[in-house]
């Protein structure tokens, strides 16, 4: 096999002392489509965040084969103001930006990518609006098309359908799948009855990591994993992979 | 007296060029500031160098200076003492906050022969300032523009979300280090026209006023610059017939335009 994109080994991830990932390794390797899913608090950012070096791990290796700006990355909501003065299309811009670069006014190549992804997104017409005056779902398809604007060779993408409707939901995992022909995707989601049609292999986080290599998993896989999350069956999704789920 | 003849005197034409030059350098780095909501900050370093003001004039070297020293210290410590997550940065601003103001307050005391002359360093004195006062201001002024004009962009990605920065490999902490000095330098030089106590409403009361018209950071900038220069000069012209000190008529100017726009905005937008 070709050397991995990422390889984690025995990494510890803490806040103040505090562990929230124990000896956790995972290579992903190009074309890989991997959901990570986990409950709430298991420590799925967190995992990203080591990825991305954002956050130092107290314990093993992360290894790139790659820099930082080849990963397109869409972080979980709430973690910039979202009233800061900045349009649509500045944002999305600023996914093309690498390293220091003194310049002025714009390249038409440049602009020629924004409206590209503006048109992905289905935000052509509110290009200059400050982010501010954005839905949530519209803010939302902002920080995907600043993701993938630079047509990266790794994108994370942490809850990309929070907000988004069902409408956008189908595109956006439609888009996913396309982009999987050429870009390798880590994908964060705790609702795996959504993503398991699009993804290739699941991660399952709390604390520690156990990977599956298959898109269809069972609650007594999970539990097995020490995963305990519910899986909620949607739609005409076959039932051989989702187990109905059932209100107690 | 007419008002033309007023811009013939020297004293005036020097508070002209004043305002003009601390419009253009706290409305780009006002924006900066209210942008990434570092006003209270702002508010810490200004207080912060009054101590440098006591030190100064205890010592016997140019008080401006002090300030400048201790104002780039705040800066630092605040900075960097946050990143590390070693207190809650509003503890962190509100100690420097009144450690520099008590610093201050003694060694003025401590200072002997004659009390000197604190109100101009507490509410500014415009028509006081000296040509190397001016040529500080000019070179701080062109030093702003230049880096906010070069620098635009990485500038703009770093206030907006640090992280994704990082990950698009701009240096976040070269940007932050650097913007945080230009923010103290440039509230050490307003402290001699708008004065400790006044410092912060010429850094936040244009950039209101533009964000009342518009939501670019570039508009916000530019806007900021014109709004605080047109308060500046009637301020001026207006403490110069009113017989009242200038920079208290200058915040109060900036104030009434604020309200005025407000107004016209009810008016002709609706809202
Ligand atoms: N900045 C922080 N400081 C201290 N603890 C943190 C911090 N961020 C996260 N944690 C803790 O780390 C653990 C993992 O958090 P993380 O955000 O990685 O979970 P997650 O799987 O992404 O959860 P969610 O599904 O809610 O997004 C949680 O227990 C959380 O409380
Ligand atoms: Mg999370």
């Amino acid at each position: 096999m070709s050397t991995p994109l990422i390889e984690i080994k025995n990494m510890d991830v803490a806040y103040q002392k505090q562990l929230v990932l124990s000896n956790i390794s995972l290579s992903v390797f190009e074309h890989d489509f991997i959901g990570i899913i986990g409950p709430n608090g298991g420590g799925k950012t967190s995992l990203v965040k080591a990825i991305l070096g954002l956050l130092k791990p107290v314990g093993g290796s992360v290894k790139h084969s790659m820099n930082s700006w080849e990963i397109g990355y869409l972080p979980q909501g709430n973690q910039v103001d979202e009233n800061f003065p900045i349009t649509v299309k500045e944002v999305i811009a600023s996914g093309l930006e690498h390293g220091l670069k003194m310049r002025l006014g714009t390249t038409k190549s440049r602009q020629h990518k924004v409206e590209k992804a503006l048109e992905t997104v289905g935000l052509k017409a509110l290009h200059s609006r400050p982010i501010g005056e954005l839905s949530g779902g519209e803010f939302q398809r902002t920080m995907l098309a600043r993701a993938i604007i630079s047509s990266p060779r790794l994108l994370i993408l942490d809850e990309p359908d929070t907000h988004v409707d069902n409408q956008f939901e189908t595109e956006l995992y439609a888009l996913l799948k396309e982009l999987n022909k050429t870009i390798t995707i880590l994908l964060v989601s705790h609702d795996i009855g959504i993503i398991s049609p699009y993804i290739k292999t699941i991660a399952c986080v709390n604390r520690d990591l156990h990977y599956h290599a298959s898109n269809e998993i069972s609650e007594e896989q999970l539990k097995v994993y020490n995963c305990p999350i519910e899986i909620i069956a949607h739609g005409p999704v076959p039932h051989r992979v989702i187990k109905e789920h059932i209100h107690k | 007296m007419d008002l033309l003849h007023l811009f013939t005197y020297g004293f005036f034409q020097h508070a002209v060029v004043a305002a003009l030059l601390m419009s253009v350098t706290c409305g780009i780095i006002g924006t900066y500031i209210v942008s990434r909501r570092m006003v209270f900050i702002s508010g810490g370093i200004t207080h912060a160098s009054f101590g440098g003001v006591g030190i100064g004039y205890y010592l016997g070297f140019p008080p401006l200076a002090g300030a400048a020293t201790v104002a780039v210290l705040a800066a630092l410590i605040t900075e960097n003492l946050t990143r590390r997550k070693v207190m809650r940065n509003d503890s962190i601003i509100a100690i420097l906050w009144s450690l520099g103001m008590a610093i201050g307050i003694i060694f003025v005391y401590l200072t002997p022969g004659y009390a000197p002359n604190l109100m101009s360093y507490l509410f500014g004195s415009i028509i006081t300032v000296t040509s190397t006062d001016l040529w500080l201001m000019l070179a701080l002024a062109l030093t702003v523009t230049t880096v906010f004009t070069l620098l635009y962009r990485p500038i703009l990605y770093v206030s907006f979300d640090e992280q994704f920065a990082r990950i698009r490999g701009i240096p976040v902490m070269f940007i932050n280090y650097l913007l945080i000095i230009l923010v103290a330098l440039t509230i050490v030089l307003s402290i001699r026209t708008a004065g400790i106590i006044l410092v912060l409403s010429v850094l936040t009361i244009p950039q209101n006023i533009s964000n009342l018209f518009t939501n670019r950071f570039s508009h916000i900038m530019i806007g900021s610059v014109v709004f605080g220069f047109f308060a500046s000069l009637l301020g001026l012209v207006l403490s110069y017939y009113l017989d009242i000190p200038s920079g208290a008529t200058i915040i109060f100017t900036l104030v009434v335009l604020y309200l005025v726009a407000r107004l016209i905005k009810v008016v002709i937008f609706g809202r």
